[in-house]
């Protein structure tokens, strides 16, 4: 087992090595896995400097709490109208969101990208967004967290004369954390790692994110000279992950399990 | 239910019955609820594959304003298409390459790590960091793993007196790499849906069988495995939709060279819509492949459904 693992480790462990090694030990001694060297920060700042690192961050960060932040609203009021509403065709409706669970995005990045281009978006990082505002796995798991919730709460607060939006913000909501923060750490580690569909969307350095900046980085980096540089930038994207991960990691087990399909 | 009840009775006590305006409100609020949801998905989902199968049978000839209606010849173009037939049959390859070999990993992982330890939380953390990195990410790594001559994959071989292929560059071992990087990537991810499953198996029958002298084999292949049939349903179909919908490494790593040798499905569509301008064989090709997610979701809905209320 500790073999294996150790195997299956090896990529992340080389590019640790690689990234702290200084430059001047050159293409010969890259694919040692031992840090024989003293640890330098060049390839970090070299990585900064020849690609837009900050204006990268700055892009993915707007792009992944973006649609978050606009799921948030719209998997909530689904949730808790398949949750708390009964109404004509709720099953119908239903299936018409678990569908979507299949119908995964990249597939439909054809016809996807001609209609943001007819709303005007090509090139932006709306456009980017637009397609993930509304998730019908954040539905579901919505509407599993708000039916675990007893109803005594939310009756409790309609006597009280609370009208429905009241005992969801009030209520419900905070009862729902575990499942909004499960939601929330599967949707953003999904929009920060994608990279087929902001490929497609924009089309000027000043918008790419980390996964196509990291991409360009890799295709211009030919040979083993500037693997150095490479293994910094691959750990820069990586990085905010890691630490999440580091933060959230029963969270994020259980999230992923809950998951099975990306936000 | 019974909050409409009260809220019902406390109306009646007023007097009348609910106000008109009252009522009508009540029945529009879960539409209300659902509209964004249910535009976007229309505008992202339903409608563009209307527009799929609309746009696979018109032509529009470069340059011209005009729209012809083509009947089945962007499918006939397709399936003349050296390059897409090619790409089908690369993706079954791959398929085949990667869906037993990362589901039966992740089974003898789980199985590994499933005690919950201090040693094994470790374990587990190093089997699931591949599966959290971005696929380009993984791609940028393995372009130097894979470096001829001195990449980490031929200098360790060299260690060991073995000569490694030219692993991105030879025809007849590129997507087999690929298959590599994705079984590597993936297994992690699958082992946490088999220690999902495994926490949820009775221990009575497990313990039944050791008592009955069954050996650790005959307790995995006639206990385990077959009470784990509803894990591994619900793991092939999320297995199955990745080896579609995923071609990042290939665009980073190969761009479906050498002489296409790995070009995937939907790399192909991204080809022909995107370099190619080829808009009518693009949505042909995408159509063919939304079909297939929905033949897959029809044999799968209901295991979709008992797989995510397990995993509650």
């Amino acid at each position: 087992m500790l073999v294996t693992a150790f195997l299956w480790s090896t990529p992340f462990l080389w590019t640790l090595v690689a990234s702290f090694r200084p430059e001047s030990a050159g293409g010969l001694g890259m694919a040692s896995l031992l840090p024989d060297y003293v640890p330098t920060l060049a390839n970090f700042r070299n990585a900064f400097e020849s690609g837009d690192f900050a204006l990268y961050y700055l892009n993915t960060a707007i792009v992944a709490f973006g649609i978050l932040a606009v799921q948030i609203v719209t998997i909530s009021l689904a949730g808790y109208a398949f949750a708390r509403l009964s109404f004509p065709g709720r099953e119908a409706i239903f299936y018409v969101f678990l569908l979507q669970l299949m119908l995964v995005p990249p597939i439909l990045i054809v016809p996807n990208l001609r209609t943001i281009v007819d709303l005007g978006l090509y090139g932006s990082l709306l456009g980017v967004m637009a397609p993930y505002f509304a998730s019908a796995f954040g539905t579901f798991l919505m509407r599993q967290t708000f039916r675990q919730i007893p109803r005594d709460f939310e009756e409790a607060a309609v006597i009280d004369g609370a009208h429905w939006w009241q005992s969801l913000w009030h209520v419900l909501l905070p009862m729902a954390k575990p499942g909004l923060l499960a939601f929330s750490l599967v949707s953003l580690m999904a929009h920060w790692n994608e990279f087929l569909w902001p490929l497609m969307v924009l089309n000027e350095p000043r918008t790419h994110t980390l996964t196509i900046g990291l991409a360009t980085f890799a295709l211009s980096t030919e040979g083993g000279r500037e693997w150095g540089l490479l293994a910094a930038g691959t750990l820069l994207v990586m990085f905010p992950l890691l630490a999440l991960f580091a933060v959230f990691q029963r969270q994020f087990v259980n999230s992923f399990m809950f998951a099975g399909l990306k936000g | 239910m019974t909050s409409v009840a009260a809220a019902q009775a406390s109306f009646g006590a007023a007097g009348a019955r609910p106000a008109l305006g009252h009522r009508l409100r009540r029945r529009s609020l879960p539409w209300l609820l659902l509209a964004p949801s249910l535009l976007l998905l229309a505008a992202f989902t339903y409608l563009p594959i209307v527009r799929l199968a609309w746009e696979s049978l018109h032509d529009k000839p470069h340059g011209t304003a005009t729209t012809l209606w083509v009947g089945l010849g962007n499918y006939i173009n397709l399936f003349a298409d050296k390059a897409f037939t090619q790409s089908v049959a690369n993706n079954l390859v791959y398929a085949a390459g990667t869906v037993p070999a990362s589901m039966v990993l992740a089974l003898l992982f789980a199985l590994a790590v499933q005690r919950s330890t201090r040693f094994n939380a470790v374990m587990r953390a190093l089997l699931l960091f591949p599966s959290m990195v971005p696929l380009v990410a993984a791609a940028s790594l393995f372009f130097f793993i894979f470096l001829p001559g001195v990449g980490l994959f031929d200098y360790y071989l060299a260690k060991l007196g073995l000569r490694g292929a030219n692993w991105l560059g030879d025809p007849d071992v590129a997507l087999w790499s690929l298959i590599g990087i994705t079984v590597w990537k993936n297994a992690g991810y699958y082992m946490l849906f088999y220690l999902a499953g495994l926490q949820t198996l009775p221990g009575e029958v497990l313990e039944a069988a050791t008592i009955d002298g069954a050996s650790g084999w005959q307790r995995l292949r006639y206990v385990i495995v077959p009470l784990l049939a509803p894990t591994t349903a619900f793991v092939l179909v999320i297995a199955l939709i990745n080896v579609l919908t995923q071609v990042d490494h290939v665009i980073v790593l190969t761009k479906g060279g050498p002489s296409n040798s790995t070009k995937l499905v939907l790399y192909y569509i991204y080809e022909q819509a995107h370099e190619n301008f080829a808009a009518g064989k693009a949505a042909a090709a995408s159509l063919l492949s939304v079909s297939f997610l929905l033949a897959l979701s029809v044999f799968s809905l209901k295991t979709m459904e008992r797989g995510a209320h397990a995993a509650s």
